[in-house]
């Protein structure tokens, strides 16, 4: 079924009674060509590229919960691609041309919304800093502008630009970052492989990964063994325990990441803004909720809620930044679970078994890449060769020392 | 969350920082392969359930603990000074 305007008013005018279920609910086949662990944004766009770039349509998506049900259900939304190494620049600038076709694609109100992502800056290396990033943007296609104090007002004039403790020297402007509606994202893809024959299959946990002669044969599900020859493992959050299943350590700790939303306000902030010195970034959506988050909670976990020093934190930061906000009411906060890699960039590769895939290790930058990370690894499955703007999201690169640490912070999983 | 630190007793985590894996203890000897280094800096069980982490008590006795937890409940369990290891275990 097709989706536009006059197909609402239509349905509008006859009792809404035409509408259909955006996907089937099958039941799983004994044999597939591919099988997808993970039925989150990650795993669902690369179904949907599978079947429309490689015409791989005998697949499976394998959720044990509901489609969406992970952290592409819970996140701050924030697309953007004003990433600094080459690795990852072209990679993030690859992801933010797919957004902006994402809606044509997939026949799918996502909300894409470039609303423009503004990191501030407090200090004269910081100003440094982000002009060679704006320059790395550049030169990789994308935009950034820079503005001094005075071009911040311009845009953000509810800042409290006295503060003493870090007054701001100006902001890179990235107009093309924004945000979207971050369901819409795993339903407009789900949509897309199932309407391409993908089966997506729910309440489906995968409880082993059957292996023989070092080649991958199927799945043990709580809804019996499923064959297949090539499986990807896509399951952020749950990345460590589903590589053990097939024997692989991975280079990963989970950590909480909490985020909140407010009540629903009149539109007040246009822009994504960040404070890079406090730690602290914020946007509202379309409903009118203010959605901010901060800094990891640091400490390894998987308990999906945080502790308080985090929420204070995060309340003090953006007090600081924008005084204003503080008559507004937090409606809820929430946690959840990053896979932390040691250099802070993500992996997109083969394991040491033949047939079976994985892409992890997201950090807390996953949202923005669902359509390019599904693109390569559906790439990867497909034709066992890495994509070129992945190649460098290596399982090896730990070992061989070419690490893509954009923070330059260290090989310590939680400080990126 | 309160962690209670053998020489200081129940401290706020604001107290302590977070280093991560116990794994840090095991550092490869000279002649280790690279494999062992990897191993050391990058790779992690990192289980849902009971884990054993390093933690600095930053802003107490300044001990190096190894803190025995659930990454699921965050309960905590053992907490011990990395000094003596070997003595408890």
């Amino acid at each position: 079924m097709r989706y536009s305007g006059l197909k609402v008013i239509t349905e509008g005018l006859f009792g809404n009674k035409g509408w259909k279920p955006a996907w089937r609910d099958p039941a799983p086949k004994a044999e597939y060509d591919a099988i997808i662990i993970g039925g989150g944004g990650h795993g669902l766009s690369t179904a949907f590229y599978l079947a429309k770039n490689h015409g791989m349509t005998n697949i499976a998506v394998l959720e044990k919960s509901h489609l969406g049900s992970g952290s592409i259900g819970r996140n701050t939304t924030i697309v953007r691609a004003n990433y600094f190494l080459p690795g990852n620049s072209e990679f993030y600038s690859h992801s933010l041309k797919l957004w902006e076709g994402m809606e044509a694609e997939l026949n799918y109100n996502v909300m894409h919304s470039q609303r423009g992502l503004i990191n501030l800056f407090h200090s004269d290396g910081q100003r440094d800093a982000f002009v060679r990033r704006g320059n790395s943007m550049i030169n990789q296609g994308d935009d950034a502008i820079l503005l001094d104090r005075e071009g911040v007002r311009e845009q953000l004039p509810y800042l409290d630009f006295e503060q003493t403790r870090f007054p701001i020297y100006g902001g890179l402007y990235h107009p093309r970052g924004g945000s979207a509606r971050h369901d819409a994202v795993a339903w407009g893809y789900a949509r897309g492989a199932d309407s391409r024959g993908v089966d997506l299959i729910q309440n489906c946990e995968v409880t082993g990964i059957d292996i023989e002669n070092g080649r991958v044969t199927g799945v043990q599900t709580t809804r019996g063994a499923i064959r297949a020859k090539k499986v990807g493992i896509i399951v952020a959050g749950r990345s460590s325990q589903v590589a053990a299943m097939a024997g692989l350590r991975l280079p990963i700790e989970s950590h909480i990441l909490q985020a909140f939303v407010s009540e629903g306000l009149k539109p007040v902030i246009n822009h994504v803004v960040s404070f890079g010195m406090g730690h602290f970034y914020i946007s509202q959506s379309d409903k009118g909720g203010l959605v901010f988050g901060g800094d990891l909670d640091f400490y390894a976990s998987y308990a999906a809620r945080g502790n308080l020093p985090m929420v204070e934190h995060v309340m003090e930061a953006g007090m600081t930044l924008m005084p204003m906000i503080g008559r507004a009411k937090v409606l809820r906060s929430w946690g959840g679970i990053m896979d932390m890699t040691p250099d802070g960039s993500p992996i997109i590769d083969k394991t040491s078994v033949d047939g079976l895939f994985i892409d992890c290790g997201w950090n807390y930058g996953g949202f923005k890449a669902v359509p390019a990370s599904g693109w390569c690894m559906a790439h990867l499955m497909a034709t066992g060769q890495t994509h070129e703007v992945a190649a460098k999201y290596r399982l090896d690169r730990f070992a061989n020392g070419h690490l893509l640490d954009e923070e330059g912070s260290g090989s310590q999983h939680n400080l990126h | 969350m309160l962690i209670k630190c053998p020489l200081c007793g129940p401290r706020d985590r604001r107290e302590f920082y977070y280093y991560g894996s116990d794994d840090y203890l095991n550092r490869p000897g000279e002649a280790a392969p690279p494999s062992a280094w990897d191993d050391y800096l990058h790779n992690r069980d990192n289980p849902a359930g009971m884990t054993r982490d390093l933690w600095y008590h930053e802003m107490g006795c300044t001990s190096w603990l190894v803190v025995t937890r659930d990454t699921v409940t965050h309960d905590i369990h053992a907490v011990e000074p990395v000094a003596e290891r070997g003595t408890t275990a």
